[in-house]
């Protein structure tokens, strides 16, 4: 009690009205906005009986950089590179559903190369987020080196994509119509040899960690969502195909030319965090083999469509919706244009804010490593849910 | 004027000293160990920069958390929380008295050896839990609540494994033991007390706080446990402790099953060193490959399977030594 | 069949374990992966894919000048607005040559005024603000403007992320104005 006796009140808005429960014994305790296991600044809130949580509350905010705002004050074209800042992780994916809904409401043909080179280079992509998620994930559950065996590959699978996005992290390399830099016969002897690296990679994790009986039993039944509880806060992605719903847009829209190439959905029925794990780690292996058969069938032409739109083409007047399958669930971009120099509005639907929704209710009646567990398996980026 | 002082007085005394230093360097040594070693697994070179191959770096160390200012935190206990970490460190020094570095080595030979150790380990857990409790921090509370449950819990196998060890011998002076194992590795006690040397191994990790085990300082759930309030040479001492308990850890099990000086050839302070540095090698392996193990999972092990695996293990000695 | 599965069971996830051992130990004895960075640095054709700063392209018939025509697209089209560009002014008419401009007129010849250079004479790239998009590279309608492929860019100051892209080209105009030397600086 001596903080009311300094003057100062305890916490900050969140953490005084945070509504205590009805029980007396219980602990507040306010994880983050820095804490090691919330990656970046999300901050969540939970009531402790002991070490059980009885409720969690995630706050979200800190780092909301209004993407969604900034798309009103500049043309399409100047607004691409905002979408690699709204997912570091995945950020093609996040490319792709932009320039996708643009295309769509402007009903633009892409080149075929165009499209091989996008599904090349947006699943290896999604490996190098996962490989990310998978290190950081082990991380959150005390395992220090996986991390690095994860980015071990990841840099390698980074100097291929270097190469046909010219970025690190950031990439944004697709345009509406097409995409900027062709590729080349380097990239695809890199890629061809990084394959086979990849899947002589994979038993080495799973032997190290999927394996590992300590690690299975701290993910094995814990953090279980339905597919009803999925689907009523519309989790999606490997979130949602941990809990049986065979539900990936690649597939079910038929995008692209993903159906093109033999792979097949990761889907698990457990709903557990091991689950979603699992998907997870399936999902980087039918990667390898899209990668793959594209390559094979990799033609040649042109990487832009002809007349493509220029910096200050303006989007005509309409409305469209295009959702793409990014590593983190179902990442929609939502276009309204009145034919201006500006889009008029783009709503974003951020996969990790829905799938952020899941966990207060799951890590209801959990241990504070479990809830922590749960918490990693989302494969949460904060950046993405603020937006 | 020598002669007023008794000769024991001396040695305990000049023991000390020794024993100090022995810490002190070993505590570096080991700093250095574990960060090249995970550097090493990792694929990474560790520290570099510092001295040739980052040999200077835990004397750089040191030197930072001593120059660094202390901290003492709003709504602590003062004195609670300034006695912690000295309580962690000084207990530790009088574990090594017993300690059979040698067949002179030791600094005192004590008949009850073994529960001078055991007994003098257990101000560890009240030293974490005082520097939980009195930083007024809810991590730091956590932490001490999971340090001390699962330290208590995990000493009872511990002591029977011992135990086992003891009534084998009729002694409970390492000493003692040591002398009479063998010198070839099939006449040490870990051939003959196979579960006994397993269930020594694993609830000393979670004894000394080590991953898979290290749950009072989880950083991914507690940021650091109980000395997340700690700066400079408050969280030193308790680095230190925690390093010279592992070594103390791993002399008790190589006197108890590895023969401790004694092996192949000479016996003599150097076979129980390569088999002390062995263990150690051993422990930081294990916590550079294994995430944590959650809270309950923890006492299920012991509870469930330690503990009962002990205690049969020692009615099973007791029989045999009856019978035989 | 269950009650061996169970009995097995706990073999079986001390099997794990050990295996677990294996695989970091094998890989503590396989060489590093780290690149010792001011020792030793990255393959340099790995770089060579790397989008860095911006950087102008010289004339294809003068070297020593930039291509750029200082038509101000790529300072409109730059998201982040951190392109600065000015246009060589109109070059200032002596008494002497506006009087006989006039009397050339006067005269009914055709006159052809000096027009300003079609050049940039202040080209600076806030690098602090660049996002290395590469809209003004695809903008720039004579591909006056490229990548560099410097990874290793550092500085002390925010002065010294004020890339003056006209640096490496030594005949390239430079303002009258006193706010040239400040330009130099970075």
């Amino acid at each position: 009690m001596r903080y009311e006796e300094m003057g100062l009140t305890e916490g900050d808005f969140y953490s005084r009205n945070f509504q205590k429960g009805a029980r007396e014994d219980t602990l507040i305790l306010n994880l983050g906005p820095q804490h090691p296991a919330t990656h970046g600044v999300l901050r969540v809130i939970v009531e402790l009986d002991g070490e059980y949580v009885i409720r969690a509350e995630p706050v979200i905010g800190y780092l909301h950089r209004m993407h969604e705002k900034m798309a009103e004050g500049r043309s399409l074209y100047q607004y691409l590179p905002n979408m690699g800042r709204v997912d570091y992780g995945h950020a093609l994916g996040w490319n792709w559903a932009l320039v996708g809904a643009v295309e769509r409401l402007a009903g633009f043909e892409v080149p075929e190369r165009a499209e091989y080179i996008r599904v090349i280079t947006t699943e290896l992509n999604r490996i190098t987020s996962h490989l990310l998620w998978w290190g950081a994930f082990t991380l959150d559950l005390g395992a220090i080196t996986p991390i690095m065996y994860a980015f071990d590959d990841r840099e390698r699978l980074l100097d291929i994509l270097q190469m046909a996005t010219g970025s690190r992290l950031t990439h944004s390399s697709f345009r509406v119509g097409g995409v900027c830099t062709d590729i080349n016969d380097k990239f695809v002897a890199a890629c061809k040899e990084a394959i086979p690296h990849m899947r002589a990679r994979l038993p080495m994790y799973r032997d190290l960690v999927t394996g590992n009986t300590i690690l299975r039993n701290r993910l094995e039944g814990v953090g279980v969502f339905d597919a009803d509880l999925c689907r009523r806060y519309g989790g999606s992605g490997p979130v949602a195909r941990g809990s049986g719903i065979d539900y990936d847009v690649r597939k079910t829209e038929n995008l692209s030319i993903y159906s093109r190439f033999d792979w097949k959905v990761a889907v698990q029925q457990a709903g557990d965090s091991m689950a979603r794990y699992l998907v997870r780690m399936d999902e980087m292996e039918q990667s390898l083999n899209i990668i793959e058969q594209a390559l094979a069938s990799l033609p040649e032409g042109k990487v832009m469509m002809a007349k493509a739109p220029k910096v200050t083409w303006a989007v005509p007047k309409g409305e469209s919706y295009f959702a793409f399958e990014a590593a983190r669930g179902k990442a929609g971009v939502h276009l309204v244009s009145n034919g201006g120099k500006f889009p008029y509005k783009i709503k974003l639907r951020s996969p990790c804010f829905s799938n952020l929704s899941l966990f207060a209710e799951a890590a209801r009646g959990t241990l504070l490593a479990d809830a922590l567990a749960i918490l990693g398996s989302l494969d949460l980026v904060i950046p993405e849910i603020d937006r | 004027m020598l002669s007023i002082i008794p000769p024991e007085l001396i040695r305990i005394v000049v023991g000390m000293v020794a024993v100090m230093a022995f810490v002190a360097i070993n505590v570096l040594v080991l700093v250095y160990a574990e960060r090249k070693g995970a550097g090493h697994i990792q694929r990474r070179p560790g520290p570099y920069e510092v001295g040739p191959h980052g040999i200077l770096q835990p004397l750089a160390d040191a030197g930072k958390l001593m120059g660094k200012q202390l901290l003492t935190p709003i709504g602590a206990d003062p004195i609670l929380y300034w006695l912690a970490p000295i309580l962690s460190f000084l207990p530790v020094l009088l574990l090594f008295v017993p300690m059979p570095f040698g067949p002179v080595l030791t600094v005192q030979e004590v008949n009850l050896g073994l529960l001078l150790i055991l007994a003098f380990a257990g101000i560890n857990v009240l030293a974490t839990l005082l520097a939980g409790w009195s930083s007024n921090n809810k991590f730091g509370l956590l932490g001490a609540a999971r340090a001390v449950s699962q330290s208590v819990a995990y000493e009872i196998p511990l002591l029977l494994c011992v135990l086992c060890i003891a009534f084998q011998y009729g002694s409970l002076n390492l000493s003692t033991i040591v002398e009479a194992q063998g010198s070839w590795p099939w006449q040490w006690n870990f051939v003959c007390q196979p579960l006994a040397f397993l269930i020594f191994l694993v609830s000393s990790f979670a004894e000394t706080n080590r991953a898979p085990f290290d749950l009072p300082e989880a950083e991914s759930e507690l940021t650091a446990g109980f000395h997340t309030e700690y700066s400079g040479m408050g969280f030193g001492l308790f680095f230190m402790a925690e390093y010279a308990n592992m070594v103390v850890v791993s002399g008790v099990c190589a006197a108890l099953f590895l023969g401790g000086w004694k092996g192949p050839g000479i016996d003599g302070v150097w076979w129980f060193l390569i088999k002390v540095y062995a263990l150690l090698g051993l422990i930081i392996w294990v916590r550079w490959t294994y995430p944590r193990v959650r809270f309950d999972q923890l006492l299920n092990l012991n509870w469930k399977w330690l503990l009962p695996l002990a205690t049969l293990n020692l009615l099973a000695t007791v029989f045999l030594m009856k019978v035989f | 069949m269950s009650a061996i599965k169970k009995i097995l069971q706990p073999v079986a996830d001390l099997w794990s374990l050990v295996v677990g051992l294996q695989i970091t130990g094998r890989n503590f004895t396989r060489s590093q992966v780290t690149v010792h960075y001011p020792r030793q640095e990255v393959d340099p054709e790995v770089n060579a894919s790397y989008r860095g700063p911006i950087m102008l392209v010289a004339h294809p018939r003068n070297q020593a000048k930039p291509k750029c025509t200082a038509c101000m697209i790529c300072v409109t089209a730059c998201p982040s607005s951190c392109i600065t560009v000015v246009k060589a002014p109109v070059p200032t008419v002596t008494p002497e040559q506006e009087k006989a401009f006039q009397e050339a007129e006067a005269r009914g010849e055709e006159v052809e005024r000096p027009s300003a250079p079609r050049e940039p004479v202040i080209w600076i790239n806030d690098f602090s603000l660049c996002s290395l998009c590469g809209v003004c590279v695809e903008a720039c309608p004579t591909h006056c403007i490229e990548f560099s492929h410097d990874l290793y860019s550092v500085g002390t100051s925010r002065s010294d992320f004020m890339h003056d892209l006209l640096v490496p080209f030594p005949e390239a105009l430079r303002p009258a104005t006193p706010e040239a030397p400040k330009a130099e600086e970075n």
